[in-house]
């Protein structure tokens, strides 16, 4: 299996499982299911400057093989605005959780464990 | 270089200063803070005026940051649109300032002066940026001040509708920073106008990836702009929003028109390949039926705030008709609505404050209440908002629509784009006056006793509001004229690409 091909299914899976998680109605799996996908998001990014090995991005005199600094330089970015952000949205949930005593992002105001996420056969309390 | 020459970075130097600034002084000084907050906001105008004064003989301004010269260091280029942005961008942010401060809504939490200038840096910053990652920094920016301000004042309905909000948006960063990951992949550049010249030599193999990236990244705008089918978002957010901060949230939606109106013709023009205006065939039915959403949400409305939501919906259906026709004279025309439709939709945030301010529990619900203090004077100024939203004479959205609705007859489709334009104007007037006539006109019988009369001062905003659509629509002729100049200028790459691509000086 060529490097290639790990990341470009590593990329893809992770975005499923995010797409995934992000559908989700409770507010904990979606954060999980956006994190999913900023992972891939930034394994993408990385991947637009092509994928070298073994060669640094900085000039060197004795080398002729480069790497692209760029996308590492907005990778860099994006990790850590998506870090900040998801920060936010974990405060933000948890706010909203305690403030409206549901975790569904659509905040109906039924208790959360007589929601999906509950085992089949179980009766709600 | 003199001060005139770093005039570009200053609407974004500006309120970067000022933040930090208003958020020492906000708990012990709340009076210096306002200051700062007001000093900001004027300093930031005369700046977008000086530049518009600058750039209104039809000269690009190319500021490389930090003296790199373009495409590899940062740009910031300031044209004659993105001068009018900052224009409308800073009077809007006095007006919801103004209200803000005057309703004292500023003081219902601690960080309302910060967050509001960290939003106008967001704003600035991508009218100015020529450069795409950067207009996603100034995205995140303007988004990440939004989700405060969006929060500001809390309760349970702005936390419930600030959830959606926050992950809409954060799913649209991911696939903004996609879209970008593709383009920059096929071309070796984020520069705009560095873009728009490299796109005409991606090979055929990779024009089905181009045409991918391009569609993400007109998704994304299209989600910022809220067209459907990506407008669910917006109506319950600026419905529970603090009626100042949703008063400038009204621009908001008009930083993805403008990204669309930047971006596509200077990268996605003729010579992109699979890539050549890629919205086109999507975009004149999506503003339609977005026009169609926003004003049946109008007629349907139960709250004053919510109808003013759907008019943001609906007026940007409307600016994106104009929009896709994409020849100068229509984007001219969308420009003049663009204008207009910000702050006719500010105003009608205000008024539904002013309304709820003085009916008690009755709020700004869209039934019949207690009589209430000012309710002539309101209902003319709620008149008056309504009457600039939907677009009738005399206010500057009747010449705006009759600017749009020339403008398209020189293209096919005008039947459908006209029927859609008309047919909403009719929807929202009725739709306005049903609750204009609820509201100002009946009077429930078991309301109870009238609320205390409040203090006036809430009028203020309104008025400067409609006063400045007056003026809008008096000066329509020079703001047509400029608007029809920077339509043209946008629609020309060639003219930004030379003023952006050249030497740097020695």
């Amino acid at each position: 299996m060529s490097y290639e091909f790990l990341m470009a299914s590593a990329i893809g899976v992770l975005v499923a499982g995010g797409i995934y998680l992000a559908l989700r109605a409770r507010t904990f799996q979606v954060v999980l299911g956006l994190t999913l996908i900023s992972y891939a998001v930034n394994l993408f990014l990385f991947a637009s400057g092509r994928l070298v090995v073994g060669s640094p991005p900085i000039w060197d005199k004795a080398v002729s093989e480069y790497t692209d600094p760029l996308p590492q330089a907005l990778v860099l970015t994006a990790i850590v605005i998506t870090f900040g952000m998801t920060a936010f949205v974990v405060i933000l949930a948890l706010r909203s959780f305690l403030e409206t005593g549901s975790d569904h992002v659509d905040g109906d105001t039924v208790p959360c464990d007589t929601q999906d996420g509950m085992a089949d056969g179980d009766s709600p309390p | 270089m003199t001060l005139a020459d770093h005039l570009p970075i200053l609407p974004i130097a500006i309120p970067a200063l000022a933040a930090p600034c208003a958020l020492l002084v906000m708990r012990r000084r709340r009076g210096l803070a306002i200051g700062i907050a007001f000093a900001s906001c004027l300093a930031m105008l005369a700046a977008g005026l000086a530049l518009m004064a600058l750039v209104s003989d039809g000269t690009i301004i190319a500021y490389a940051v930090g003296e790199w010269p373009a495409p590899f260091g940062i740009v910031l280029v300031a044209d004659r649109l993105a001068a009018m942005m900052l224009v409308l961008a800073a009077t809007l942010a006095l007006i919801a300032l103004l209200h803000a401060v005057l309703t004292r809504a500023d003081r219902k939490g601690w960080h309302f002066h910060p967050l509001f200038q960290f939003q106008l840096m967001g704003l600035n910053g991508a009218f100015l940026t020529g450069d795409l990652f950067n207009l996603f920094v100034f995205f995140e920016v303007l988004l990440i001040a939004s989700y405060g301000l969006m929060l500001h004042g809390q309760g349970r309905a702005r936390l419930k509708a600030g959830v959606q909000y926050v992950v809409v948006n954060l799913v649209g960063s991911s696939v903004f920073l996609i879209a970008l990951g593709l383009l920059y992949a096929l071309t070796g550049t984020l520069n705009m106008a560095d873009m728009g010249a490299r796109v005409a030599a991606v090979p055929p193999e990779d024009q089905g990836l181009l045409r991918i990236a391009a569609l993400l990244l007109v998704s994304v705008f299209a989600l910022k702009a809220a067209v459907a089918p990506l407008h669910l978002w917006l109506a319950r957010t600026y419905a529970v929003s603090t009626p100042a901060v949703a008063a400038l949230f009204a621009i908001l939606t008009k930083v993805g028109v403008y990204s669309l109106i930047r971006v596509v013709p200077q990268v996605f023009g003729d010579g992109a390949g699979a890539a050549a205006w890629v919205p086109a065939p999507y975009l004149l039915p999506a503003a339609m039926v977005s026009a169609v959403i926003g004003f049946a949400g109008v007629f349907a409305a139960r709250s004053m705030a919510e109808q003013a939501a759907y008019a943001v919906i609906g007026s940007t259906g409307t600016l994106l008709i104009a929009v896709a026709g994409w020849t100068p004279d229509s984007l001219g025309a969308a420009l003049y609505y663009l204008a207009h439709s910000t702050i006719a939709a500010a105003a009608l945030f205000i008024v539904a404050d002013a309304v709820a301010r003085r009916r008690g529990s009755f709020g700004d619900r869209a039934s019949p209440g207690p009589d209430f203090a000012d309710r002539s004077g309101v209902g003319l100024l709620f008149m008056l908002a309504a009457i600039a939203a939907t677009g009738l004479p005399p206010l500057s959205g009747f010449i705006g629509k009759l600017l749009i609705l020339k403008s398209l007859t020189a293209l096919p489709d005008w039947g459908w784009a006209w029927g859609v334009i008309l047919g909403t104007t009719l929807i929202g007037v009725i739709g306005f006056a049903r609750v204009g006539s609820a509201v100002f006109w009946k009077r429930a019988d078991d309301a109870g006793l009238p609320p205390p009369a409040a203090s006036r001062v809430d009028l203020a905003a309104p008025i400067i509001a409609l006063a400045l659509l007056a003026a809008l629509s008096a000066g329509a002729g020079w703001a047509s004229a400029y608007a029809n100049a920077a339509a043209a200028q946008v629609l020309d790459p060639s003219l930004s690409a030379r003023a952006v691509l050249t030497e740097p000086r020695p």
